[in-house]
């Protein structure tokens, strides 16, 4: 997020469009020929693939004017299905920074038999189809569970299947910083007087908050977005287990694109407001010590 | 005494990394621990800074007995090779660091990163983090976060090893400077034989897990105890069955007493020296006897590839420091 930003060369370089004909050879920019083209195609791939989308949602959102988007996100249904999903999301990312950094720093620092077999296992949620991932929850923990539980239309389900898809985001952003960290800069830091705790605290944790930063918004980003692996089990009641990306559905099913599109807005501002927010607490606690 | 390290042995598996060491270390010294690598000097200096621990033996710092001691509690300030720089602290907290964990007030902590940051010339940098120093300039850095909790002892395992030449001559002048303004009693891990003899006040040669040889330079490199510490302190060659160094040859261009004919079947020219390949007349077939002298000298003897001469060890001051070739250990 910052890095693109920081890339991007202090020069506006126009996304090409088609009256660009005679205007060619007036180039303002120092850029090579290569390095040009490479920016162009990468700007405009992102424009079609991204900007562009977004704004049509934007667009479509603001269509019926500001009243229609207005009584769109006002219906209690909608603030409680958004309500649910971001504060969900919230908590497992929160539960995920915790856990992720300490399987991480399990699979890096610690050797134990079936150590390979982990590794692998810890993708299983992101690469499971998440229809897949709803199915072996519902039977997991629905009905006919064979551990005697029923979280079937409960918002228990929403948890565990955001729990369950999220999982391996900070285990692999955090995995490889800690795996660079290097045991002396341990020992150097015991050498001066440090506790365990401390060095934990002002050497390590600070050397790994850019990754787990990226890790928690990619985790959090997820759950606001997720949809398959939660409506086998949650049931998608209204005010209570519906959440942000089923009531977009059943707008669209509704043919209230509007109304679907507002929705959409609201996920967007809440994913971009996290992610700024994650990048600077990481950024606080990088140059903590 | 400063450091007294008692029959330690440690092994790392099948590995012996040390056995059966004794070492006593004296107040203000600096000491090397020379040996090639793989050879437990290494090992050794974790043990004294607690960063490892031994098998066996004890190990005392400054009367006290620490062998049980955690590393935090050693009060030892620990270089490494790769710097270990605190990467997201600046070069002034990176000093500061282990006053912090001490809770000095800040007011103490700003006067000594202060003072250290002047001795090791990096005021100017005090600001700037790790990344955007030099190698030398990162180690010196490390050399002042280490000294700033005014160790008892100061530990440094291959300094200047991750070090471009130049850097590494111009650190290894500095460090000597420094001791003899600090006078902190230090250890320091090379596989370097010049840094040792230039640098140390005493050399510990330590290889396979053993010391061959404590001394001073001079010592160590006039009277070696094996033909591994004679070998490994300088180059050597072979004559007549005996080790010597290749500029303790004389040479002539006419027989002289007690020298054995040969002819120079190479002249390599490197600088202001001049390296002969000589193969003896009576040796024929075997490796030929390596003998450097000055360019000067060369040309004065009128010496060139085909030349035949005679060679005779120099025996300086009556001492004969010549030793038997071993049978285990081939030049």
């Amino acid at each position: 997020m910052t890095a693109s930003s920081l890339a991007m060369p202090p020069v506006r370089v126009e996304p090409p469009t088609r009256r660009m004909g005679p205007r060619r050879s007036r180039q303002a920019t120092s850029l090579s020929g290569a390095s040009a083209l490479g920016l162009g195609v990468a700007l405009l791939w992102f424009s079609l693939l991204v900007l562009i989308p977004l704004t049509a949602v934007l667009v479509q959102a603001s269509a019926g004017g500001w009243d229609a988007y207005w009584a769109a996100l006002s219906s209690a249904q909608t603030v409680a299905a958004l309500k649910l999903t971001v504060g969900t999301s919230f908590l497992v990312t929160m539960i995920n920074i915790l856990m992720g950094t300490a399987i991480a720093w399990v699979l890096v620092r610690d050797h134990f038999p079936g150590k390979r077999v982990l590794e692998v296992v810890i993708d299983i949620p992101f690469a499971l189809p998440t229809i897949v991932a709803g199915l072996v929850l519902l039977s997991l923990y629905g009905p006919s569970s064979p551990l005697g539980v029923n979280w079937a239309n409960t918002r228990m389900a929403v948890f565990l299947a955001f729990l369950f898809v999220t999982l391996p985001f900070v285990v692999r952003t955090v995995q490889p910083v800690l795996l660079e960290l290097e045991p002396e800069v341990e020992e150097a830091a015991a050498s001066l007087g440090a506790s365990r705790f401390t060095t934990f605290s002002r050497i390590i944790l600070p050397s790994l908050a850019p990754a787990i930063t990226s890790g928690a918004a990619l985790s959090f980003a997820r759950g606001i977005s997720e949809y398959g692996s939660l409506v086998l089990l949650s049931g998608n009641l209204p005010y209570n287990t519906e959440v942000a990306s089923v009531r977009i559905l059943s707008y669209v099913e509704g043919d209230k694109l509007t109304d679907a599109a507002a929705v959409a807005s609201i996920l967007l501002v809440v994913a971009l407001v996290v992610i700024v927010a994650l990048d600077v607490i990481s950024r606080r606690v990088a140059r903590h010590g | 005494m400063s450091i007294k390290i008692t029959s330690v042995g440690k092994t790392f598996g099948d590995f012996v990394a040390l056995d059966d060491i004794n070492l006593d270390i004296a107040t203000g010294e600096l000491t090397a621990l020379l040996g090639p690598s793989g050879g437990g000097k290494s090992t050794l200096l974790r043990i004294i800074a607690g960063l490892e621990v031994a098998d066996s033996g004890t190990v005392e710092i400054e009367g006290v007995d620490a062998t049980r001691l955690p590393a935090q509690k050693r009060n030892v300030g620990f270089v490494f090779q790769h710097y270990a720089a605190f990467r997201h602290l600046t070069v002034a907290n990176n000093v500061a660091f282990g006053l912090k964990v001490r809770k000095r007030s800040k007011k103490e902590i700003a006067a000594r990163v202060d003072d250290l940051l002047r001795l090791v010339h990096l005021s100017q940098f005090a600001d700037r983090l790790p990344s955007q120093l030099s190698g030398g300039q990162r180690q010196r850095m490390a050399l002042a976060r280490a000294l700033a909790i005014e160790p008892s002892v100061l530990l440094l395992d291959e300094p200047f090893g991750a070090l471009d030449a130049k850097v590494r001559k111009e650190l290894r002048d500095w460090l000597r400077r420094l001791h003899d303004e600090v006078h902190v009693t230090t250890v320091f891990v090379t596989h370097d034989q010049e840094e040792a003899l230039e640098v140390a006040d005493r050399i510990v040669v330590i290889n396979d897990g053993r010391i061959e040889q404590v001394g001073s330079p001079d010592e160590l490199y006039d009277e070696p105890a094996s033909d591994f510490v004679m070998s490994f302190l300088g180059p050597v060659t072979t004559l007549n069955g005996a080790l010597v160094r290749p500029h303790d040859l004389e040479i002539e261009s006419s027989p002289f007493l007690g020298a054995s004919a040969g002819r120079v079947v190479r002249y390599t020219r490197v600088g202001y020296e001049v390296r002969l390949d000589v193969e003896l007349t009576e040796e024929a077939g075997t490796a030929p006897v390596l003998v450097t002298l000055t360019r000067a000298d060369a040309s004065a003897k009128q010496l060139g590839e085909g030349s035949r001469v005679w060679l005779r060890p120099i025996t300086p001051t009556g001492h004969d420091f010549r030793v038997p070739v071993g049978v285990a250990r081939p030049a």
